[in-house]
Order: structure tokens, then sequence, then C-alpha cells
């Protein structure tokens, strides 16, 4: 027990790791925020191209079905080596001399992507027909439809299980250093080396947890007054 | 204006869903400042009729003229059609997430190019008119549903159309908001407002209507004056359909 709480926590250990986690952890948050803005966008834009009316627009639909597909199916751990370690081996001018940072986005944006257009999409389709309907006899044209009253509606929904999402991406980001990314746990790690001690890991959790919390409590409070709000509509 | 001076014309229209043919050669024709009344039981296609008429359905054979032209084939710009034609639905549909004033200005400003300034003002004048000028920055859940409807009457009009369509806009209303609609209606019927209108309120029908078409599975079964549809029917189904309402007490 004692050498137990010495490896893990020793007062010590824990603290002499902090800085040196924390070089690594920045790297995290700048995956993160660089992949969530990304997939916010490219997101969107799969999931309105999912949505195109019309038997021309077909081969297009399909690619993104294809993409969903394929990428919600795929560990993330598997596409990062396969960006991180394949693309540089093709030996091509611009994809293959990007940083191992750059591969580490790519590969959470492919993943993360593709859940993401499924949550777009529940949320356009929870739009009643009927909106779309007084909107195009307004005269409003397909794309002022989706622009002006289709989104606007649907992406509200759709907030908490977004941002539930992306407390996934930002756990995940952590993956990423088994490409060889410096990140918070690949400095945890060198730490446990150089130390003979746990305590690397336990800070990087820490931090890891730190960053959830307000993520997760904020919408946990998001649904909440929803609810509160619906109820009140009812009543 | 257009052939042979009618404002709408209907010819030979047919429109199915699947097997279930919904209309069936509808000829029918409204002139300028008309106001036609559609009447029949639930189900006989009086909305889908309406929805014909501005392109929310394809119709499946005949044609539709609408101030001179001809809607149902060749190329037809259906957004600059359906500016023209404003329609009223029976669950207002207006949009949730924008105040009153938003609802009634996105149309005008996207569809019409006019600018911010221009749009408000001009929607602040349709509010005044039916006197929700202090509502203007309410969301549509936070008024009665007889508000509610006026407003979504107000932003079909807002687009400054020729033709008004409306779908049994009061059925969805409590019967002490019913007036308040209906006298909308009635104040637009006077202005000369070219409307067709769906409804089972009969009484105002025979109030507004020039004309009153009467439809049974998709045919119009008997149209006329409504003094003579309501006093005086031809057809046996449009009298039945009547004694079926009078018993109800809805005539
Ligand atoms: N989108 C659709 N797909 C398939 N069938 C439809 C569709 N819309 C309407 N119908 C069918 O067409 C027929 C006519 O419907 P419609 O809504 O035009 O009747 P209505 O006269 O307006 O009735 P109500 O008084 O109940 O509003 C009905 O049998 C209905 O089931
Ligand atoms: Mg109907």
């Amino acid at each position: 027990m004692g050498r137990f709480l010495h490896a893990f926590f020793s007062p010590l250990g824990l603290r002499r790791a902090v800085p040196q986690v924390w070089d690594g952890f920045q790297t995290n948050i700048k995956l993160m925020v660089v992949a969530e803005v990304l997939v916010l966008a490219l997101a969107l834009l799969i999931a309105i191209v999912r949505g195109l009316p019309g038997r021309s627009t077909f081969p297009l639909r399909a690619l993104a079905i294809a993409y969903t597909d394929f990428f919600r199916g795929t560990p993330l751990i598997l596409v990062a080596y396969v960006t991180a370690l394949g693309l540089p081996s093709l030996q091509l001018s611009f994809v293959s001399n990007q940083s191992l940072f750059v591969y580490g986005v790519l590969s959470l944006t492919l993943v993360y992507t593709a859940y993401v257009t499924e949550v777009y999409r529940a949320g356009i389709e929870s739009v009643h027909p009927s909106q779309r309907m007084a909107a195009r006899s307004l005269g409003l044209n397909y794309a002022q439809t989706l622009r002006y009253v289709i989104l606007p509606q649907a992406i509200r929904r759709v907030v908490p299980p977004l941002l539930n999402d992306f407390i996934g991406l930002q756990k995940d980001t952590a993956i990423i250093t088994v490409v060889g990314v410096t990140e918070a746990l690949a400095q945890a790690g060198f730490y446990s080396n150089d130390f003979f001690s746990y305590a690397g890991y336990m800070v990087a959790a820490i931090f890891f947890v730190l960053l959830t919390i307000p993520f997760a409590r904020f919408t946990d409070n998001l649904i909440k007054q929803r609810e509160r709000r619906e109820r009140a509509q009812l009543a | 204006m257009t052939e042979n001076g009618h404002f709408v014309t209907l010819a030979g229209v047919s429109k199915r869903f699947g097997n279930n043919e919904v209309l069936h050669t509808i000829d029918l024709s409204v002139d300028l400042h008309q106001v036609v009344c559609l009447i029949g039981a639930s189900g006989s296609g009086k909305s889908t009729l309406l929805r014909c008429l501005n392109l929310l359905e394809p119709v499946d054979a005949g044609t539709i003229v609408i101030d001179g032209q001809t809607i149902t084939n060749g190329p037809v710009d259906v957004n600059v059609l359906r500016r023209k034609i404003g329609i009223v639905f029976q669950a207002f549909n207006l949009f949730p997430h924008m105040t009153v004033l938003q609802n009634i200005t996105l149309a005008p400003r996207k569809a019409r190019g006019l600018t911010k300034a221009q749009a408000d003002a001009e929607a602040r004048e349709l509010l005044d008119r039916i006197g929700l000028v202090d509502k203007a920055n309410e969301f549509p859940d936070r008024l009665s549903g007889g508000q509610q409807q006026r407003v979504a009457i107000v932003r079909a009009l807002a687009m400054e159309p020729k033709l008004m369509l409306l779908d049994e806009i009061t059925s969805a209303l409590d019967p002490q908001l019913v007036s308040e609609v209906l006298n909308l209606v009635r104040e637009l019927a006077q202005t000369g407002m070219t409307m067709i209108l769906a409804t089972h309120e009969m009484s105002f029908a025979q109030e507004v209507a020039d004309k009153v078409c009467f439809l049974d599975a998709g045919v119009i079964c008997e149209e006329g004056p409504p003094q003579q549809i309501f006093t005086a029917p031809k057809e046996p189904r449009t009298r039945e359909f009547l004694s079926r309402i009078i018993e109800a007490g809805r005539l």
C-alpha cells in the first residue's frame, strides 16, 4: 500500500511532474481547439450535402454517406497510424511533409467529423417539414430556407450532444501520442521513465478531468435549462 | 391580365399520391378580387388543391394558369411564382426561433431584396393594422393562437402577394379566437384581395365568398354563388354534406 501511494501520489513526485506534463498538455489543448473548429465546419458541410434534394446530387450524397460510414467504423488509433506514418511514406510534396501535429489534427478531424455529421443530421431532421414548407411558400429558395429557418433551429437542438462529442474528442487527443506527438501522455511517460514514478500519469489525468468538468457541467445545465423552458411552454 | 379574363384558371388538374387519386380533372376559375371558398369533407382534397396552386405539390395532369403565366409546364421559377402567392396554414407555421418582426421581415429582405429598415417599417405598419405592434419583439410562443395566426397572415401579406390561399386557418383555434382572425380575412376581402380559402366555417363562407365550390372525393361536385349552394344545392351530395354540417350546428 505504501509503495503504491508512493509510486502514484508522492507529493514531491506530483509537484515535480506538473510543469513537464503541463508542457505536453498545451499540445492537447491546441489539438483539441484546432480539430474542434474544423470538425464543426466540415461536419455541417457534409450534413448539408447528405440532405441535398434531387437525383443529380446522388453521387455527392453517396460520397458523404461512404465517408461517415467509413470513419465512424474505424478506430481513431488506426486512422492516426495511417495518416501520420502512411502519408509521409507516400513522398508526395504537400501531403507528406506535414508536422506530426498536423497529422494528429487530421486524424481527429476525420474521425470526429463523421460523428458530428450524424449529430447535425439528426438535428436537421428533427425540424418539422412544415417549417420548410412555410419558408418555401414565402418565396425563399432552398439555400435561404436552410440558412435562415432550418439550421438555426437544428443547431440549437443539438448543442448538448455536440458538447458531449467534444468531451470525447478532448480525451482522444491523448491517442495522438502513439504517432509521436509530444503531448501530456507522452510527457507523463518520459517523467515516469526518468523518475520511476507514475505521478506524471496522475497529473495528466487531473489535467484532463479539470478540462472536462466545466464542459460537462455546462452541458448538463444547458439540458436542464431547455427542459425547464419546454415544461414552461407546455404549462 | 390573363386568358379569358380570369386571374386563376385550372383546367383538368389531376393529382395522385401513389395510387390514390386525390384530385380528379379539376376545372376552376377565379377572377381578380374574387373570394372563392372551397368546402368539403375531410380528405376531399382542399389542401392538396391549394398546395398545387403554388407548386408545393406538382400536378400530374392538367394546366394551371395564374396571372397569365402557365405554371404547370415549361420553365417556372417557383421562387418568383410563390412571391406572388401568399399561403397561410392551419398550424400557423411561424418560425419559433424568430421574433414576430423577424418572422415578417425575413422573406421581404431575402426574397424581395428590401433593406432591413424598409422591411421593418413595412412590417410595423402591417402589425399596426392588426393591433399587434407591441408584440413585434416577442417570440411566437408568447402569443395566443389567434395572434399567431394573424401574424402568419401578415407575414404572407408582407410579400405583397396578388393571391392569397388560406387553408382552414381557424381550425386550430379556440372558438373565442376565431372571430379576430376572420375579421382580418373579411377586411382583406374588402380591400379587394383575390383569395381562395378552404374552410369549415360555413357561415363565414356564405358571408364573404363570391363563389363556393363543394369538393367531394377530389371532384368539384358543385359550384355557384353562396346563396345558391347553401340554400338551394342542386347535387344530392352537396345536400347531404350540408345537412350533416347543419346537424353538427355549424351553419
Ligand atoms: N403528402 C401526401 N402523401 C400521400 N397522401 C396524401 C398527402 N397529402 C394528402 N394526402 C391524401 O390526399 C387526400 C386529400 O387530402 P387533403 O389534405 O387535400 O384533404 P382536405 O380536404 O384538405 O382535408 P381536411 O379537411 O382534413 O384538411 C387524403 O386522402 C390524404 O390522405
Ligand atoms: Mg386540409
